[in-house]
Parts: C-alpha cells; structure tokens; sequence
C-alpha cells in the first residue's frame, strides 16, 4: 500500500461507526498493558530503589511526577492535533476526541502540580515559586479548565468544537513552554530535562542525568501512563459519540412525534 | 514491607496517595459514564425502532 493510501485508510476513523469497532477492539490490550506496566513501574521504584544521594527518599516521587508532567504536556498536543483535524476537515470524532481528552489533560496536570508542590517542600524549602515551568505549568492548567468550560457553556456542537478548537492553539503556546520554559530561563528553581534528553539517556553528554537506577522503573512508568492515555482517550471517545448519538435521536424523535 | 523512607515519609506517601486516588478516580468515572451513556443509547435506540 503506498504511503497516500495508507494516509487515506486513517481517515476511515473519521466514521463513527468505524471508530467504535475499531476502539473496543483495542481497548482490552491498551487497559491491561497500562495496568501491568504501571503497577510494575511503581512497585519497582518504590520498594526496589535506593535513595538519592542528594534527595533522599523523595526521589520515589518522580515515577508519579515525571510521567503525569509528560503526559500533561502531550495530552494538550493530542487535543492541538484533532482540534487542527475539525478545523480543517470537520471530522466530528476529532473534535470529540478532543473534548474526551482535556479531562485527562487536568487530572495529569494536577498530578504534576501536586506532586511537585509536595516534592518542592522539603527540596526547595516553599511549595510553590513563580519559577517559569511551575508558572507555565498553572496556566496550562487553567487553559484546561477554561477549554472544559467552554465546552458546557455552548449549547450548539458544531460551535463549541469551533471556539474550543481555537482557544486550544492560543493555550498551545503554554503547553511547549511548559515543556521548555528551563531552556528559555534559567533563574527558575526548577532544574532542566534530565530523562526525556537524548543525551541524558545515551550517556553521551556530561549533564546531570538520571541513573539507570532510577531510569528503568521511570521508563515502565511513562509507557504505562502514555498507554493508559490512549486507553482513557479511547474509552471517553466512545462514550462521547454515543452521547451525541442520543441528542440526535432525540432530535429526530421530537420532530417525528 | 515499606521501605525506610526517612523523615520524607510524609511527602513519599502522600504524593503516591494523591496521585492514586487522582488516577482511580478518572477511570472510576470515565468508566460509569460511559456504561451510563451506553445503556441510555440503547434505550432511545429501542424505543425508537419499535416506534417505527
């Protein structure tokens, strides 16, 4: 199949009927490996590790920080890339897979923010310092909210998707300064990638890194949050056509009768 | 069974207590709307075919 076709055949997704069948076949794989890889991922860094030299115990909180932060971040891309989708081919199962994603998006994000706090207390001496990740961080958040709240505030789909698809890439610039915010300043208290850096990981470059020590159990843990995302993503998806579903018939049905 | 956490203990536990409970929580939910959702499609589906 040549490349063309094969971008042709994602679009069949686009189907509702085709999504649901497709989704239910794959969720079962996606809810169990999540599970797995989690649970081993957590069990592993948190009894199995030894301390930080220099953190103490409280290096365990990253296998919940990191990963929560990461996927924060990527669940507002996921929701940037079927927002661009409505906008440009008013596939409704993108901008339904947008609206299914963002509660996600803010339970990752408090994770991320909670942890952090918690994390910050005996590290940095305070919970909470306007430092660019952090700040960035709380607005992303925010842009969450309002996105969910948009969503409930407009009666009309269509228009929801349309105004929620646009507020999506304005709260898009937070999401990758959430990201870099620490490569743009660095007067902040928070200190720069240590795991998801190329170089952290080959070894290749003399910053400091996380130890392998800690890597692997951190690795089993992103992979079990990311996939777990997909299976939520899915799920609630599913569960938001079905809704639309039944506003449609009861639209026909008041016609109707 | 628990590790010696130190006197950290309080920010180890209670940050994996929160994030749990977070993550319980959001399938919790997803998964009971979702079955709520569905078995309320099924019923306007029904109710409409036997309305013809």
């Amino acid at each position: 199949m040549s490349i063309a076709a094969k971008a042709n055949a994602l679009w069949e997704y686009a189907n509702p009927r085709k999504f649901l069948e497709t989704s239910e076949r794959v969720l079962p794989f996606f809810w169990i490996v999540s599970t797995i890889c989690i649970v081993v991922g957590l069990i592993w860094g948190f009894f199995f590790t030894p301390d930080d030299y220099k953190q103490g115990s409280t290096v365990k909180i990253i296998y919940l920080h990191v990963p929560a932060a990461l996927m924060a971040i990527n669940c507002w891309l996921m929701m940037l890339a079927t927002s661009l989708v409505w906008l440009v081919r008013r596939h409704h199962v993108s901008a339904l897979a947008a609206r299914a994603a963002a509660p996600i998006g803010i339970v990752m994000t408090l994770i991320a923010l909670l942890t952090g706090a918690i994390w910050g207390q005996p590290m940095w001496g305070t919970w909470w310092a306007w430092d660019p990740r952090l700040t960035s961080f709380l607005i992303l958040f925010l842009f969450y909210l309002g996105y969910v709240a948009l969503w409930e505030a407009i009666e009309d789909p269509d228009t929801a998707a349309d105004l929620t698809s646009v507020l999506c890439l304005v709260g898009s610039v937070f999401a990758i300064l959430s990201r870099y915010a620490v490569n743009f300043w660095n007067q902040g208290l928070h200190q720069g990638a240590s795991v998801m850096r190329a170089g952290a990981v080959t070894g290749a470059d003399t910053e400091e890194k996380v130890s392998n020590v800690f890597f692997y159990p951190l690795l089993a843990c992103i992979i079990g949050f990311v996939l777990l995302f997909i299976a939520l993503v899915l799920y609630r998806t599913g569960t938001e056509i079905r809704a639309r579903r039944i506003k449609a018939l009861q639209a026909r049905e008041r016609v109707g009768g | 069974m628990i590790p010696d956490l130190g006197k950290y203990a309080d920010a180890v536990l209670s940050s994996y207590a929160v994030s749990i409970a977070l993550i319980v929580a959001l399938v919790a939910f997803s998964v009971m709307r979702g079955r709520k959702v569905r078995a309320e499609m099924e019923k306007v589906e029904q109710r409409m075919s036997r309305n013809g």
